[in-house]
C-alpha cells in the first residue's frame, strides 16, 4: 500500500468556476450576517462580494447578495447550505435566472493639480460620475455602475492622482414585472 | 394562545421544559445558571441528571436522545461550562441527534467585557449547533424556548444552544405557551415530491442488481419509517446494507439483510454496492466512510437518494433522482406506488443477483483466527451478543476497533438500540450515552462496549452512573492500544507504533470498585460466558476488562483511497486486497 495514503478520498477532478450572484432573504436578527460569513469560510467557498441591508423594517426582513464562484456543483451546494440556515426565508440564483441587473457604487478620491485635475475630470464627466467633493487639490466622485465599469473607472484614474477608493459591493435584481 | 401567567426567566426554562414534556435534564450547575437551579429546586417534574463533566451531560443527552426518539436536555453554565459542550455538540450536529441545550451567560451589561467566566458562547456555537440564540430579553423567552424544540426536532434533526444572560433569568415577564409550536419561516420539506418517487419506483421495477443503502435518517424519522422500510424490502426482495448510524432500521438477523457497508464493512454489502444497478439510498449522506474512493464508488448504478436535507443530495455523489423529503413519507408513498405497479415486477429478474450475494456471503468475511487461549475481541462481542439478545439491551460505544467490532458482530433487530459516534467520532462518547440510555429505559439493560483508551476519556461519568443507581455495564475490550490507531500504524507507517501504546493504564476492577460500581477482569476464552453472566446477574454498574488479543486487526477493511471492491479481508480468508482482485467481475476490474 502507497505510504502517502491519508484515509480521506482525493479530491475530484477540476471543474469550470462560473459566478454566480445569489439574494438571500434573511430575518433580520443578531448574528445572521456571522452565520453565512462563517457557513462560507467554514465550508471553503469563496465570497467575491456581499452586500447588505434590511430591506422591510417591519417585517425585520434583510436582503443579503452573495457574488461567489465556484464549480456548479459547489454552487448548488451554497444554495442548499444557505437555505437550511433557519434564519434564511429564501436563496434565489440571479445568475440562473437570467440577464440581471447588477449595480455597485463606489467613491473615488483624486488628487492632483494641472492637466491631470483636468482630465480627472473630463474623465468623470465621460462615465456620468458625480462629483461629490471638491477641492483645489482634489476631487471625490462617485460612480454607479456595473462592476466592470467600476473597474475601467477606478483603473483610468489610477494613472492621474487615485489616492482613496470606497465601492458598495454589488446590489443585483432581476429584470422584468415579476418579483423574486 | 393561553392568558399567560407572569414569572421570572429561570421560572419560564423550567416551565417551558415541563409544557414541552421533558422529564430528564443533564447538567452541572455554576454561577451563571442559579436562578435556574433555584427554579428546578422547587419542582419534581423535571429530573436533573448531576454529570461530572459538561461534555458527559451531552453525550448522555443525546444517548437518551437517541434512545428513545425525544429531544434531549442539557442545563451548563457560562464559559467553561459552555466550552466544555462544543465536542457534544459537534457530534450531535454530524449525527443528527436533537438536543435543546440551555447556557447560562453574564448579564446582559457584561457581555462583551471579558467578565469573570464570560465567552461568546452564541459565537463559539455557532457552526456546531443547527440554531443558537442569544436572549436578550425576556419578552422573547417564552418564544424562544419553545422554538428551539420545534428547531432541534423538525426537518434534520441537530443541537440547539439558548444562551441566557443571568440578569434575564432574574427578569419578570409573561409566560405563555404557544398553541401550536412552530418557527416563523422554518419549515422543512416532508412530502417528497409525487413525480419523483413515481419515477424512482420506476426504476427500482425495472432493477437487476438492486440495493437499499439505508441511514441514520430512518432511526430519526422515527419507528414507522423503520417498519415501512421493513415491508418495502419484504415488497421487493431487495437486499439492505445500512450505514453505521443507521443499524437496527432493518433487522440485523434477517436474510436480507447484508450488514453494515463502508470501510469496515461486510465484503457482500460492499461488493453489491459496487455492482448494484439501481442504488436506493434512505436517510443516509455518502459519507467518506462509506464511498471510499468516489470516482471509483458505484460505478454501474443509477442512484436515488431521499433526505430531509436539501444539503446531502448531491453533495459528494451525483443522484439520478433526488428526493427531498422525510423518510417515513416518501417510504409510505414508494410502497403505494411499488404496490399500484402494472404488471407487477417479475422477482425472477432478481434471481441471479441474489445468487451472486449468496455467494459472496458464503466467503464469511467476519471470519476470524480462533484462540483457546487468548480472547479475540471478536469472540468477546459474539459472546455478549449470545448473553444478550434475547433481552431489551441497548448497546452504545466509544470510538475505535472495538466500536467497528460491536457493529459488526452485535446484530440489532429494532431501531433506537445502538448509539454510536459516527460523524465525529468521539472517544468517550459511550460512557455518559449509556447513562443517557439507561434513564430513558429503567429496567432495560444498558451496555458500552468501549476500548481502553475511550473508556477513560469520561471516566468521571461513572460516578454519575453510581450517584443515580444506574446499572450501565461497560465492556472494555482491552488490548492495551489505541487499537484503530495502532492498525493505521501497522498498515500505513511501517509498524512505527507513535504514541498509541496505552501506557499506565489503571487497575480496572479496583477503579470500579473506587467509584463504588463492581469491576469484573477476564482474561480466559473459557471464563468469558461465565464472567458476562456475572456482569449481567449484578444489579448495578459493571466494569468489565476483558483482556483480548493485544494484535488483532479490524477486517474487512477498504483502504485509503480504494474503491468498494478493493477491500483488505483478514489472513483468516487467506486473501489479502491484491488477491482479491481474482474474485471480482470483469467491468471491476477495469476500474480497479
Amino acid at each position: 500500500m502507497n505510504a502517502m495514503n491519508t484515509h480521506y478520498p482525493d479530491p475530484v477532478r477540476v471543474e469550470p468556476v462560473n459566478r454566480h450572484t445569489l439574494a438571500v432573504i434573511v430575518d433580520n436578527e443578531p448574528g445572521v450576517l456571522a452565520r453565512i460569513a462563517g457557513l462560507f469560510s467554514g465550508r471553503g467557498y469563496n465570497i467575491e462580494s456581499l452586500t447588505v441591508s434590511e430591506t422591510e423594517h417591519a417585517r425585520h426582513l434583510s436582503r443579503i447578495t452573495i457574488v461567489t464562484a465556484g464549480t456548479n456543483a459547489v454552487i448548488d451546494q451554497i444554495k442548499a447550505q444557505l437555505d437550511r440556515l433557519v434564519p434564511v426565508h429564501r436563496v434565489v440564483d440571479l445568475t440562473l435566472q437570467g440577464d440581471s441587473l447588477e449595480r455597485e457604487l463606489c467613491l473615488v478620491k483624486v488628487a492632483g493639480r494641472g492637466e491631470h485635475r483636468v482630465e480627472a475630470m473630463r474623465l468623470a464627466a465621460a462615465f456620468g460620475a458625480r462629483t461629490l467633493d471638491a477641492t483645489l487639490t482634489s476631487f471625490v466622485f462617485e460612480l454607479t455602475g456595473s462592476t466592470e465599469e467600476i473597474d475601467r473607472f477606478v483603473k483610468l484614474m489610477s494613472a492621474i492622482g487615485l489616492v482613496e477608493i470606497s465601492r458598495t459591493g454589488i446590489a443585483a435584481m432581476g429584470r422584468g414585472p415579476e418579483p423574486m | 394562545m393561553s392568558a399567560g401567567e407572569v414569572m421570572t426567566g429561570a421560572e419560564m426554562v423550567i416551565r417551558a421544559l415541563q409544557d414541552q414534556g421533558v422529564d430528564t435534564l443533564f447538567g452541572y450547575p455554576g454561577g451563571a445558571v442559579l436562578p435556574i437551579y433555584d427554579a428546578l429546586f422547587h419542582q419534581e417534574s423535571v429530573r436533573h441528571i448531576l454529570v461530572r463533566h459538561e461534555q458527559g451531560a451531552v453525550h448522555a443527552a443525546e444517548g437518551y436522545a437517541r434512545s428513545s426518539g425525544k429531544v434531549g436536555c442539557v442545563l451548563v453554565t457560562s464559559g467553561p461550562g459552555a466550552t466544555n459542550i462544543v465536542t457534544g455538540l459537534t457530534d450531535a450536529l454530524l449525527d443528527s441527534i436533537p438536543l435543546v441545550c440551555i447556557t447560562g451567560q453574564v448579564p446582559t451589561h457584561l457581555i462583551g467585557s471579558d467578565a469573570f467566566q464570560e465567552c461568546d458562547t452564541v459565537g463559539i456555537t455557532r457552526s456546531c449547533t443547527k440554531h443558537n440564540y442569544l436572549v436578550k430579553s425576556i419578552d422573547d423567552l417564552p418564544r424562544i424556548l419553545h422554538e428551539a424544540f420545534y428547531v432541534a426536532s423538525h426537518g434534520r434533526p441537530g443541537p440547539v444552544v439558548i444562551d441566557l444572560p443571568k440578569d434575564v433569568q432574574f427578569a419578570s415577564g409573561l409566560y405563555r405557551r404557544p398553541v401550536e409550536n412552530a418557527h416563523k419561516t422554518y419549515r422543512p420539506t416532508i412530502h417528497g415530491d409525487p413525480d419523483k418517487i413515481r419515477a424512482a419506483v420506476a426504476l427500482m421495477a425495472g432493477a437487476r442488481r438492486p440495493v437499499f443503502y439505508t441511514g441514520g435518517g430512518v432511526i430519526n424519522s422515527g419507528p414507522e419509517a423503520a417498519r415501512l422500510l421493513r415491508e418495502l424490502a419484504r415488497a421487493t426482495g431487495f437486499p439492505v446494507t445500512s450505514t453505521l448510524m443507521g443499524l437496527g432500521a432493518y433487522p440485523g438477523s434477517d436474510p436480507q439483510f447484508l450488514g453494515m457497508l463502508g470501510m469496515h464493512g461486510t465484503y457482500e454489502a460492499n461488493l453489491a454496492m459496487h455492482e448494484c444497478d439501481v442504488m436506493v439510498c434512505i436517510g443516509a449522506r455518502f459519507d467518506d466512510r462509506i464511498t471510499g474512493r468516489l470516482d471509483a464508488f458505484s460505478p454501474f448504478s443509477k442512484k436515488i437518494h431521499v433526505d430531509i436535507d436539501a444539503s446531502s443530495i448531491n453533495k459528494t455523489v451525483k443522484a439520478d433522482i433526488g428526493i427531498l423529503g422525510d423518510c417515513a413519507s416518501v417510504l409510505a408513498e414508494m410502497l403505494r406506488e411499488w404496490r399500484a405497479l402494472t404488471p407487477e415486477p417479475d422477482t425472477a429478474r432478481l434471481t441471479e443477483w441474489l445468487s451472486k450475494i449468496t455467494g459472496w456471503k458464503a466467503r464469511e468475511c467476519l471470519g476470524y483466527w480462533p484462540s483457546g487461549t487468548t480472547i479475540k475481541p471478536q469472540y468477546a462481542v459474539q459472546r455478549l451478543y449470545e448473553a444478550t439478545k434475547a433481552r431489551e439491551t441497548y448497546v452504545t460505544t466509544e470510538v475505535g476497533q472495538h466500536q467497528m467490532w460491536a457493529a459488526q458482530y452485535y446484530k440489532f433487530e429494532e431501531p433506537n438500540r445502538w448509539m454510536t459516534s459516527g460523524g465525529l467520532g468521539t472517544m468517550g462518547y459511550g460512557l455518559p450515552a449509556a447513562i443517557g440510555a439507561q434513564l430513558a429505559h429503567p429496567g432495560a439493560l444498558v451496555i458500552d462496549i468501549a476500548g481502553e483508551a475511550s473508556i477513560l476519556m469520561n471516566m468521571q461519568e461513572m460516578s454519575t452512573a453510581v450517584q443515580y443507581r444506574l446499572p450501565v455495564k461497560i465492556f472494555i475490550l482491552n488490548n492495551e492500544y489505541m487499537g484503530m490507531v495502532r492498525q493505521w500504524q501497522e498498515l500505513l507507517h511501517g509498524s512505527r507504533y507513535s504514541q498509541s501504546y496505552s501506557e499506565s493504564l489503571p487497575d480496572f476492577v479496583k477503579l470500579a470498585e473506587a467509584y463504588g460500581a463492581k469491576g469484573i477482569r477476564c482474561e480466559k476464552p473459557g471464563d468469558l460466558d461465565a464472567a458476562i453472566q456475572e456482569m449481567l446477574d449484578y444489579d448495578g454498574p459493571v466494569i468489565f476488562d476483558c483482556i483480548v488479543d493485544k494484535t488483532e486487526n479490524c477486517f474487512p477493511m477498504i483502504p485509503s483511497g480504494k474503491a468498494h471492491n478493493e477491500m483488505l479481508l483478514s489472513d483468516y480468508l487467506g486473501e489479502t486486497g491484491a488477491e482479491l482482485g481474482s474474485v471480482i467481475g470483469e467491468e471491476g476490474k477495469v476500474l480497479v
